[in-house]
This record gives structure tokens, C-alpha cells and sequence, in this order.
């Protein structure tokens, strides 16, 4: 088992499985928040459901509103359990601290697979490669 | 970041679980761009006020956060809402969409709020001091407030905004320190600008050259603030533009401030704003001036160029509320709605359902507009002067 320190966005515990994008993430207009599954055409996840994944992806990108999409989707439970960032920008800080979502920056995420297990405990990330 | 004994208090909830909340959001944008400290601000607008944007979604956040009683502890103002919020049923606004906005609009009021829905909070009596750290939202009053007024203001999120209207704080990053109110480029502007589309035409043009860096225009001749009303909306649109300064004009243009590597752009003509706003369309069904919201001195001249003709298309102004009633009190607006235009306010095109209210094709004088309404509302766009656009909701026809 790895660990990783980051930087805490929002505090919190959480266990799981890791689903990974290399590209930045638009929860507006991206993600279906009844489903939690990645909507946008041409997306690395095209297709993938987000819900109960630890979401690990470089940044956010688009609209201001996609950080009320991350809050429709936890009252949905289509939500990620936590997210994991190269460099959080505000519309998935604010996102995450609205839905009370785990999130932290500052990992680097190539060290991270899809279907890796995770553990967060606040800023410290414990990665279990799928082998 | 430093924060004071009374600010952790708030961050711990020890003055409720909504102002907590809204003390976390300000503390993660903090951290996330290196503040050392909040500070006070005087002055919010909040933007994420129409419906058609935030969705059910964002309704379900701001009832719950305002039902943790939280109030602004400062002026706020709104931003528009999705449509007019007196006249929508004769505008043909759905009601179920209506029903949902005007719920929204109670959320914002019990939170304390003013529902001035404009994003001209300057033209509506709340223009902020030179100097003075506030937390605007809307992107063209950003630019506005920082460039012509020299207040000084991040381009906020609606949500961050409305952190610090329940705050009265802001971090102290980006545009509030001095050192990033530079002007990283310089823009020659060697044609004559004559009319407002002009403005806009060059904000297009600046805005897709520099993203979100400052640029220091000179050659720029006495502009009015209605023209530097649709440069500022436009370069914020193709661009992410915050501040900008105009030689000789702009309270904090200085020539000694330019960063010594700033690249210098030349305009020569305004083809390519003028080129990259059209699209090909001859008939259009609706005409739209006022985004950002019209002035006094623009809608006077509305009216002498519709003065005693009659308009064969929809013919929407829209402005504040404010403005229009100040607009009836001395009878501007009987003079252009004799026409059959309808003055309509606490909304915009940019935030309105326009694509559920049958029209096709628009014509307007404003880079805003022409730039976001092919995309947000499925529109075709004819962009150019205000007396064009006037002359082809005479006719229904765009005459190059």
C-alpha cells in the first residue's frame, strides 16, 4: 500500500474504488446527475458511472453551476464517494464543500489506476493497486 | 491563510450552520489561490439567478442554505433573473418555468437580498468607490467595476459571491492586491471607433487574444461609459477579461504600470469582430438591444431612431427595473413603445429561456449576445450598429 499527502479541500473519510481521467471533468452538462454517468461525447469516460467511485481526475472545467450538479447528484446518491485532484479549481471546491463530498489536491494521479482501492482520511491518500 | 479568532468561530459554527458553510467556501478559495487573509468587503452582486442556469439543482442548495436562516451582512444585489418578473405571462415565458424562478427569487430575498436582477448594479445607484474591495459576480460589471470605476473585484462565482454577501469577506487574492492590476499586454488601436457595436466588435477581437490577462488600450478617444459598458462585456465574453485600462481615460492607467514583456497588438481594422459575430441569416424574427443592461442615454437614443414608425419584428430592450421606471417618469418609455417595442427588464438574453419562446434569428448590436446566443439559445446572430438593428425590426430583413 502507497501514501500520499495532499492538501485537505474538504475534510472527511472515505473507501473505495478509484475510477481515473486524465482529462478535466465538467460536472454541468457532462455528467446525468440522476445516473452519475459521464454524458459528454468523446469523454475518456463516456459511459462510466461516478457513483460510489473515488473520482480521480486532473481538475474541473466549465460552467460555475457544475458545482450545484455535484450537490443534485449526492441528494441523488449518484455521487462520487470523494474526489481526488492534481490541482482542485473552484468549481469543484465549492462542489464538494456544498455536498460534504472528501476532497483533496495536490496527489499526483499518475500513481493512481482505475479499480485501484482507496482509503481517504482527510488529506492523506492509501492507494491499493489492483494487481 | 491567517484567519482571526471571530472568523474561525464562524468556520467552527459557532453563528450557524449556513454562515459555517459559507465561511468553508471562502476558506477553500483562499487556500486554493494562496491568500494570506479575508477582508472586508462593502459591496456584492450575485450572479445564478435564472432559473434556466441553475436548475433544480441549484434551487434545492440555496432553500436549503437560506432555510439555515443565514442574512447578507452587506449591500448584495442580483444579477438578472430568467425573465421579466412582472410581465413574463405577456412575454410568453412558460409558467412552469416562471413557477421555478419565481421561487427562486423568494429564496434571494429571504436571504436579504435586493432584487435588482441588472448587471448594471452602477446604473442603478450602487456604483462602488475607487478603492474599494467588493465581490462582484457578473462578469461584464466585474470589468466594469474594476476598469472604469477602479473598485477592485475577483470575477466571483455566484456561489462564492453569496459567501460573502452572508460574510461581508473575501480573500484577499487576484485583482484586490495591486500588483496584479498590471496590464500584461498593450493593444494600438490604429481605426476610428465610432459606435457602441465598434466597442464590442474590438472586445471580441482583444478578448480571443488575451484570455484572461489585462490589456492597456491606447488610441482609444474619449469614450463614453456606455462604450466602455460593451467593450468590458464583450472581451469578458470571448475572453475571461476582469480589468482593462484605457490610456487617458481609466482611473488606473498608467503607462509605468505596463509589464515591461507586455506584447503589443495592432488593430488596424474591425473586420474580424465584426465577421466572427455574423452568421448568415437575412430574416430575423427578434431584436435585442441592452445586454449589458441599456442606460438612460441609450434608450434616448432608441427612441428618436423609432420615433413615429412602427416595428415589424419583436423588439426587446431589456434593462433594470430601475432604469425603466425612471425611463416612464419622463415619458421615454411611451415613446418607444408607441412603436410596439417592449422594454423589458430584470432579465437579459444571455440568461433567458430565448429558445423556448419561438424565435429563430436575432439581430443586435451587442459582442455579448452575438457571441453567447448561438450556442446558449440556438440562435442565428446578425450583430452590428444600433441603427441597423433598429432599421431591421422595421423591416424584418438584415440590410449589410
Amino acid at each position: 500500500m502507497s501514501e500520499y499527502e495532499g492538501r485537505v479541500i474538504r475534510a472527511g473519510f472515505a473507501k473505495g474504488t478509484a475510477l481515473k481521467s486524465d482529462e478535466p471533468i465538467s460536472f454541468f452538462g457532462c455528467v446525468n446527475p440522476q445516473t452519475g454517468v459521464v454524458t459528454e461525447a468523446g469523454h475518456q469516460l463516456e459511459g462510466e458511472s461516478v457513483k460510489d467511485k473515488i473520482l480521480v481526475f486532473p481538475e474541473g472545467k466549465g460552467s460555475t453551476v457544475g458545482s450545484y450538479t455535484l450537490y443534485r447528484m449526492k441528494k441523488n446518491n449518484t455521487a462520487p464517494r470523494a474526489l481526488i485532484n492534481r490541482l482542485c479549481e473552484p468549481i469543484v471546491a465549492v462542489g464538494a464543500i456544498i455536498s460534504e463530498i472528501p476532497c483533496v489536491d495536490g496527489i499526483d494521479i499518475s500513481k493512481i489506476n482505475s479499480g485501484d482501492k482507496i482509503i481517504i482520511r482527510d488529506g492523506v491518500v492509501f492507494v491499493n493497486k489492483n494487481e | 491563510m491567517h484567519l482571526t479568532k471571530k472568523e474561525k468561530d464562524m468556520l467552527q459554527g459557532i453563528e450557524g450552520k449556513g454562515v459555517k458553510r459559507a465561511m468553508e467556501i471562502l476558506s477553500a478559495l483562499g487556500e486554493i489561490y494562496n491568500a494570506e487573509k479575508l477582508i472586508p468587503v462593502n459591496n456584492v452582486q450575485v450572479s445564478g439567478v435564472s432559473f434556466k442556469n441553475l436548475g433544480d439543482a441549484g434551487l434545492e442548495f440555496l432553500e436549503d442554505w437560506a432555510g439555515q436562516g443565514v442574512k447578507a451582512r452587506v449591500k448584495a444585489f442580483l444579477n438578472p433573473a430568467g425573465m421579466d418578473l412582472r410581465n413574463w405571462r405577456k412575454l410568453g415565458f412558460p409558467k412552469d418555468f416562471a413557477v421555478k424562478q419565481l421561487k427562486l427569487i423568494d429564496v434571494f430575498k429571504s436571504m436579504g437580498l435586493e432584487l435588482t436582477c441588472t448587471c448594471t448594479p452602477y446604473l442603478v445607484g450602487n456604483e462602488p468607490d475607487l478603492g474599494d474591495h467588493i465581490a462582484w459576480s457578473e462578469s461584464s460589471a466585474v470589468s466594469y467595476a474594476n476598469s472604469v470605476l477602479g473598485a477592485r473585484t475577483n470575477r466571483e462565482s455566484g456561489i462564492s459571491a453569496l459567501s460573502s454577501a452572508l460574510t461581508g469577506l473575501t480573500p484577499n487574492y487576484g485583482l484586490h492586491l495591486d500588483v496584479n492590476r498590471r496590464a500584461d499586454y498593450v493593444v494600438d488601436v490604429r481605426c476610428p471607433l465610432k459606435k457602441a457595436s465598434d466597442y464590442s466588435a474590438l472586445g471580441y477581437i482583444v478578448g480571443r487574444r488575451v484570455g484572461g490577462a489585462i490589456p492597456y488600450f491606447r488610441g482609444l478617444i474619449n469614450p463614453s461609459k456606455d462604450q466602455l459598458k460593451s467593450l468590458g462585456a464583450a472581451m469578458a465574453a470571448s475572453g475571461s477579461v476582469a480589468m482593462y485600462h484605457v490610456e487617458g481615460v481609466t482611473p488606473e492607467a498608467d503607462p509605468n504600470s505596463i509589464k515591461k514583456d507586455a506584447p503589443v497588438l495592432e488593430i488596424r481594422d474591425l473586420n474580424e469582430g465584426y465577421a466572427g459575430l455574423n452568421s448568415e441569416t437575412r430574416v430575423i424574427d427578434l431584436v435585442s438591444i441592452g445586454c449589458p443592461h441599456a442606460s438612460m442615454d441609450e434608450l434616448e437614443e432608441i427612441a428618436s431612431l423609432l420615433e413615429g414608425k412602427r416595428v415589424k419584428t419583436a423588439l426587446w430592450i431589456t434593462t433594470s427595473r430601475y432604469v425603466k421606471q425612471k425611463a416612464k417618469d419622463i415619458g421615454l418609455l411611451d415613446r418607444i413603445q408607441a412603436s410596439g417595442a417592449v422594454l423589458v427588464s430584470d432579465t437579459c438574453m444571455v440568461v433567458a429561456p430565448v429558445e423556448d419562446l419561438g424565435f429563430k434569428s436575432m439581430a443586435t448590436n451587442s459582442g455579448k449576445i452575438a457571441f453567447y446566443a448561438p450556442s446558449h439559445c440556438g440562435l442565428k446572430v446578425r450583430f452590428g450598429s444600433l441603427r441597423q438593428c433598429i432599421n431591421s425590426a422595421l423591416t424584418g430583413r438584415w440590410e449589410p
